[in-house]
């Protein structure tokens, strides 16, 4: 069957699963939005490239399934830059579909050229620039293929636009339904060694001290519950990092929280004394290890990672696991099953941390009627008024903390975050791929006002394409976790982190958009507000909540010093560690 | 080079697809991931769809290891042999323009005959040899030749592959 370039690029998409992309038009690429007209794929037209971006990423996150996103060449793009690396960063699966001027012009500085693949096989798991119609078909096999196996990733295809142009003859392309990949060197390999399990097992049961450290990883491989099971069998204790948030239930006795710069004194703390670190899909990132020649000094390391490179990458583990988290837990689960958890005791363990639980729980001053709003008491007045499996989709800084210390996280891809590139701007957008991948779940973006204003125009995308999200806004005026960080380490000096305290008007700015808006002065009016932000379902929900700028978030393991040197909330300071 | 720097650098032999652009690849990646290259040569192998890149790598720089596995991520790179330094034949090539006197000619051509170098053209006070060998012999005769004055000088970066008796990986 012939087709052109352009439909030959829908239909592959259409192929592989594709039901929603999210993409501008523009010159370069402009030949394949004809055939998207007549297409089953959803396209949403975002308002700025970098939206099209992270909405792909939260759709992925939510999903599991590859997001999709395309945009034209040149400054479009460069848009997609942030959300390709922010994707590389945090392993999420994603395809992205860039415009590049005509074969021909390619290398002249023609209009609206940049040398997309270059800039981005950096901060991409892969990318292809395509020149020939007749591959299109299995480049987009290859991209999805690489995106969504081994360890996932971003994947970019460049189309010149003479190849998806009916007008032009080097489109014209012969259609096969069967085109088989060519990617000599990609074999992900998830199967664990067996050796590797048996030394892993024995460490565990020698083990005083366990604990799970679990990454993010752990979504990626849809391993939440093989965890649980491990973690019962064992009866170790879970820390789940900002990427794992959900993967193990806030609510179960073993769960910890969250370790790392701003994570609870108690994982922090279990870390930092352990034995054995269990590492499961986690890669040592430095927000979690603090200084690393004094990071859990006594603990020998057991990593289980797909991605051969993070072993011993950062710390040198004992026993290195290369492979499928889920397959490698199972394989636990089951030798620890015929051989027992040993004989080791304990106790002395637990009751250790059950005391740092009962000294340093997370604590905040509470709200005062009248004053501003504490962030932390928004955050759980929020979470005790919406179902618990509310998805929630934050931004990056003080806010994003607070949303992961004070949310109940139970079940797993519930809670979606820039992590490893910290992508101000990242919820509105990733809120909206995360609604459309699961309508039918209640979608919270919890933002702060410094990424509300860099991505806030996605609101109107939400509006038009019917994407009813709610925004609750964490609005103190200031770039909170900067403001932090001077109040601490620069004697208070503020250096352009306020913002300001009017400007924009943040209500009248959201119905501008089509939003149902709030705003949210004094503690008595959280509830019901809340309560009227549950009951709209037909458009975009924006609470501008007014918060204490002075708040900070606590503990905090200060930039240089180890996790021992953890700094806790001023009520807590004088409580024996 | 000392024997302690030597033993420091590794030589890569990896071999990739022969598509445009996977050079760039492998070389941003050292820069991106902070590793030195020491030598870099790259041509096509008797399978056109492949290339092979021989570097050298200043394993001071990262872990061998580290290098390794960040270059498998790459997904044109096929395959990696780290040749283990001793455990491989190691060629390098130079050319080199030297300014000679009349009077000192037959001394260089003399030296260069036993270390089974070429004289490739002649000029009134200058010759333009070219010598394949070890790395190492080729310093050597580098720095026999600088006294006279090198003029330009060229080296195309060691390519090696592993001797026989080696197990192949």
């Amino acid at each position: 069957m012939k087709l052109d370039g352009g439909q030959a690029l829908i239909r592959s998409l259409e192929l592989e699963g594709v039901e929603v992309m999210f993409g501008l038009p523009g010159g370069a690429i402009l030949p394949v939005y004809d055939p998207i007209i007549d297409s089953s794929i959803r396209h949403i037209l975002v308002r700025h490239e970098q939206g099209a971006g992270h909405m792909a990423e939260g759709y992925a996150h939510a999903t599991g399934r590859p997001g999709v996103a395309m945009v034209t060449s040149g400054p479009a793009a460069t848009n997609i830059v942030t959300p390709l690396c922010d994707a590389y960063l945090d392993s999420v699966p994603m395809v992205v579909i860039t415009g590049q001027v005509p074969t021909g012009a390619i290398g002249t500085d023609a209009f609206q050229e940049c040398d997309t693949t270059g800039m981005t096989s950096g901060i991409t798991k892969h990318n292809f620039l395509v020149t020939d119609a007749q591959d299109i078909p299995r480049t987009i096999k290859e991209a999805f293929h690489i995106a969504t196996t081994g360890r996932p990733g971003p994947v970019l295809v460049d189309i010149p636009k003479d190849i998806v142009d009916p007008d032009n003859p080097n489109s014209a392309m012969e259609w096969s339904d069967n085109v088989e990949m060519d990617l000599p060197g990609y074999h992900p390999d998830t199967s664990v060694e067996p050796a590797a399990i048996q030394a892993a097992v024995a460490l565990m049961q020698a083990a005083e001290r366990p604990v799970l450290y679990v990454g993010g990883g752990i979504l990626k491989a849809r391993a939440a519950e093989a965890l649980r099971e491990l973690a019962e069998l064992t009866g170790f204790h879970v820390v789940t990092t900002l990427m794992a948030r959900g993967a193990f239930p806030d609510s179960h006795e073993l769960c910890l929280g969250m370790p790392g710069m701003h994570g609870n004194f108690t994982a922090v703390t279990a870390m930092q004394e352990s034995d054995l670190l269990i590492a499961l899909g986690s890669r040592f990132d430095d927000r979690i290890t603090g200084r690393l020649d004094g990071f859990a000094v006594d603990a020998k390391i057991i990593h289980v990672d797909i991605d051969p490179a993070e072993l011993g990458k950062v710390r040198r583990p004992d026993v290195a696991i290369q492979g499928d988290c889920r397959v490698a837990i199972e394989a636990m689960v089951e030798l620890l099953r015929v051989q027992g958890v040993g004989e080791s005791d304990r106790q002395a363990w637990r009751s250790r941390i059950s005391g740092w639980q009962e000294r340093f729980p997370l604590t905040y001053d509470p709200s005062v009627p009248g004053e501003a709003l504490k962030p932390q008491f928004v955050i759980e007045k929020l979470r005790d008024a919406t179902p618990d499996d509310t998805i929630v989709a934050s931004g990056v800084g003080q806010h994003q903390m607070w949303a992961s210390q004070y949310w109940k996280f139970d079940h797993p891809y519930t809670w979606i975050n820039s992590g490893g590139l910290g992508t101000m701007g990242f919820s509105i957008p990733a809120a909206i791929g995360a609604k459309v991948g699961c309508p039918d779940k209640t979608v919270w973006a919890i933002d702060g006002d410094g990424c509300f204003q860099m991505t806030a125009q996605e609101l109107v995308t939400a509006t038009v394409e019917n994407i009813p999200i709610k925004v609750a806004l964490l609005n103190n005026s200031y770039l909170g976790m900067v403001r932090q960080w001077q109040d601490m380490f620069y004697d208070e000096r503020h250096s352009e982190v306020f913002l300001s305290k009017d400007v924009p008007d943040y209500k009248g700015w959201a119905e501008a958009m089509g939003c149902f808006a709030l705003r949210v002065d004094d503690p008595d009016e959280v509830e019901n507000a809340i309560a009227q932000a549950n009951e709209v379902n037909d458009r975009p929900v924006v609470i501008d909540f007014r918060t204490e700028a002075r708040e900070k978030v606590y503990p905090m393991v200060a930039a240089g010093t180890t996790n021992s040197d953890l700094l806790v909330h001023p009520s807590q300071e004088d409580q024996p560690r | 080079m000392t024997e302690e720097t030597e033993r420091r650098n590794h030589t890569l032999v990896v071999t990739v697809e022969n598509k445009a652009g996977v050079l760039a690849r492998v070389a941003s990646l050292f820069a991106r991931r902070a590793f030195n290259i020491k030598s870099l040569a790259v041509a096509p192998i008797d399978d056109e769809d492949l290339s092979r890149i021989t570097i050298v790598v200043d394993g001071a720089s990262a872990p061998l290891e580290q290098v390794v596995n960040q270059l498998n991520k790459l997904i044109n790179v096929v395959h990696i042999q780290d040749l283990q330094p001793g455990h491989a034949v190691e060629r390098e090539l130079m050319l080199v323009t030297v300014t000679v006197e009349p009077d000192h000619r037959d001394d260089i051509v003399e030296k260069l005959d036993r270390a089974g170098g070429k004289v490739m053209s002649v000029g009134i006070d200058a010759m333009m040899l070219s010598l394949v060998g070890t790395p190492d012999h080729i310093d050597v005769f580098e720095e026999f030749l600088r006294p006279y004055g090198i003029l330009d000088l060229q080296r195309t970066g060691r390519v090696a592959l592993a001797n026989l008796d080696e197990p192949i990986d």
